[in-house]
């Protein structure tokens, strides 16, 4: 991988945003509704509501709208909200620490568990734990996340015998055994359809490269077959694991829009929908470009892992 | 028929896919009960002989409002990728064809959008549609188009240089003949495979918008909003959301496993 390769990758994913900004912004531009109208209620004079319209620069012509949202998005300006007349950079902000540690604690168990589950399935190929795991990954994937939370509900959080809150949130910095009580079910309804992906892409990869050459050549030196499995064929078979996480990132981050709406968790998906519901155009746009930036970054990032990962892949 | 259709998953697929095209098509008129009828009676039943199913918080036949809602739920996501199949493919074609910079440029577009994950676009266009099946089933197609564009540029790519591609060109055949005749039908088949996954992403995200209260609306009985008014209930009788998402699920793995059916058996190196 060449300097000029990662700095022709940046560059791409710059235009991408650009392409975003204008999708969000030509998206949120056509929504019913005049948000001076809103702001104001039905009952506005006409005065109030241009006086505020000159104020929000509704008056505009849509591109120079488009600039002047640009133009305070690079010096980190993203506007007030409309609804709850705090600069939007600090509830983006705030919410978007929120769905990172949501999102952060998904991807860790969906590591842990769904990595080493497709290599015990490679391992047992075509017995009980194989069967097992694959109609688990098929239900996992075929399971919206809103039915996914309402069962896990329904099992653990029922009023009298739950185990977990049924919603909320506690920053793990405040108080972390209170933090894990309200992340497990939320990061368990949202790793599910990561560990079904994930762990059926490292049983392929690993039953190939278990009847690979160097395999039987371990197995053949006389090395126990612990270490063959966990140290020579496991690290071998995770370039493409790593390739899905990045794909399937973007799942996670419309996952979390539901998953926090149902658990009453405060991130980017909760605000998202209060936004909606409420038109509070700043911070859809802002929101929309934060996760489309997030997205376009971590595909980025995998690229790069996975050419650390395997020295076979080159890009130019 | 195919060997890769005598696998395991692939029957399984076959299966569920039939029998949730047969409740999809047949479904109401195979409801033992009206799927409004109030029972206050027998409320929140689990199942018993005389309601297979059981019955929700208002003593209506769960069974009678799943078999109701089948259509809703399922056609839904049928339509909603075939109409962004339909645009994507559009796309994905003149831009295959076409090559050089009206390519180029469609392309970039499309990385775009591809970059906002499909569940915020929907929910976006369905806040400037406003709510409501047809408003959601266009916005999901909306939301399709993209990645279907870009898998049919590719497949149209693929074929577009072969030559009895070239002999058509050689014949003097129109642009219009030789993408309609030659390119397309050659072209259709990850097109067809890609489309059959997606249902099952669309039967999702459709029944997620109902679930939002974004997409059908009460007194429709889609699965979505099945789930989301027994919510209430549900400490009192799982089965009331229990059911409908067995349902959506069953659905959505059939079209999946049907849809990986299909790719094996057009391309058999990839199966495993």
């Amino acid at each position: 991988m060449t300097i000029g390769y990662l700095f022709r990758r940046l560059l791409s994913i710059l235009l991408v945003l650009v392409i975003v900004t204008f999708a969000v912004f030509a998206i949120t531009a056509v929504l019913p509704g005049n948000a001076a109208i809103m702001i104001l209620g039905e009952y506005a004079t006409p005065d109030a509501v241009a006086a505020l319209e000159k104020q929000l620069h509704l008056d505009l012509p849509w591109y120079m709208q488009y600039l002047s949202w640009v133009s305070g998005v690079i010096h980190g300006d993203f506007g007030m909200s409309l609804r709850l007349s705090l600069p939007v950079s600090d509830v983006v902000g705030e919410a978007f620490v929120n769905s990172a540690v949501l999102a952060g604690t998904a991807l860790v168990l969906v590591t842990i568990i769904a990595i080493p589950l497709g290599a015990i399935a490679a391992v047992s190929r075509g017995k009980v734990m194989d069967l097992l795991l694959a109609v688990f990954s098929y239900m996992g994937s075929a399971l919206p996340e809103f039915v996914t939370a309402t069962l896990l509900l329904v099992v653990f959080a029922a009023p009298k015998t739950g185990v977990f809150p049924a919603g909320g949130f506690t920053a793990p910095w405040v108080s972390i055994p209170d933090f894990l009580a309200h992340v497990v079910l939320p990061a368990v309804t949202l790793g599910l359809v990561l560990m079904a992906h994930i762990s059926r892409q490292v049983r392929s990869e690993m039953s190939e490269v278990l009847s690979s050459d160097f395999i039987r050549a371990a197995r053949l030196k006389g090395l126990n077959e612990k270490r063959v499995i966990w140290r020579h064929a496991l690290p071998n078979s995770l370039a493409p694991a790593v390739a899905v996480i990045s794909l399937d990132i973007g799942y996670l981050l419309g996952g979390i829009i539901v998953v926090e709406e149902i658990f009453a968790w405060p991130g980017l998906g909760r605000l998202l929908i209060y936004a909606l519901e409420n038109r509070d155009l700043p911070v859809i746009q802002a929101v929309t470009l934060l996760l489309a930036t997030v997205y376009a970054l971590s595909n980025f990032l995998s690229d790069v892992i996975i050419a650390i990962l395997d020295p076979r892949v080159r890009y130019a | 028929m195919p060997k890769s259709f005598l696998a395991p998953n692939a029957l399984v697929g076959v299966f569920l896919l039939l029998f949730t095209l047969a409740i999809a098509i047949a479904g109401p008129w195979l409801a033992p009960y009206n799927p409004q009828a109030f029972d206050a009676l027998n409320r929140l039943q689990g199942p018993s002989m005389t309601h297979l199913l059981g019955t929700d918080q208002f003593g209506r036949d769960l069974l009678s409002r799943i078999l109701n809602g089948a259509p809703t739920t399922v056609l839904f996501g049928v339509f909603a990728t075939l109409l962004g199949v339909s645009i994507g493919a559009v796309i994905g074609v003149v831009a295959g064809v076409a090559g050089g910079w009206v390519d180029n440029a469609i392309m970039r577009i499309l990385d775009g959008l591809l970059a906002v994950p499909e569940l915020l676009f929907t929910l976006l266009i369905v806040t400037v549609l406003g709510g409501g099946m047809g408003q959601a089933m266009l916005a999901v197609a909306v939301a399709f188009a993209p990645g279907m564009a870009r898998i049919s540029r590719s497949a149209v790519l693929s074929v577009r240089t072969r030559d009895y591609v070239r002999a058509a060109v050689a014949r003097g055949e129109s642009g219009i003949y030789i993408v309609v005749r030659e390119v397309l039908p050659n072209a259709l088949g990850p097109i067809i495979v890609e489309s059959t996954i997606r249902v099952s992403f669309a039967i999702m995200i459709g029944a997620t918008l109902g679930f939002l209260g974004l997409g059908a609306q009460p007194p429709s009985t889609e699965w979505g909003l099945m789930v989301a008014e027994a919510r209430q209930f549900m400490f009192r009788n799982p089965w009331c959301v229990a059911i409908p998402g067995m349902f959506i699920a069953m659905s959505a793995l059939g079209f999946n496993l049907f849809g990986d059916a299909l790719r094996d058996s057009l391309d058999p190196r990839r199966s495993h």
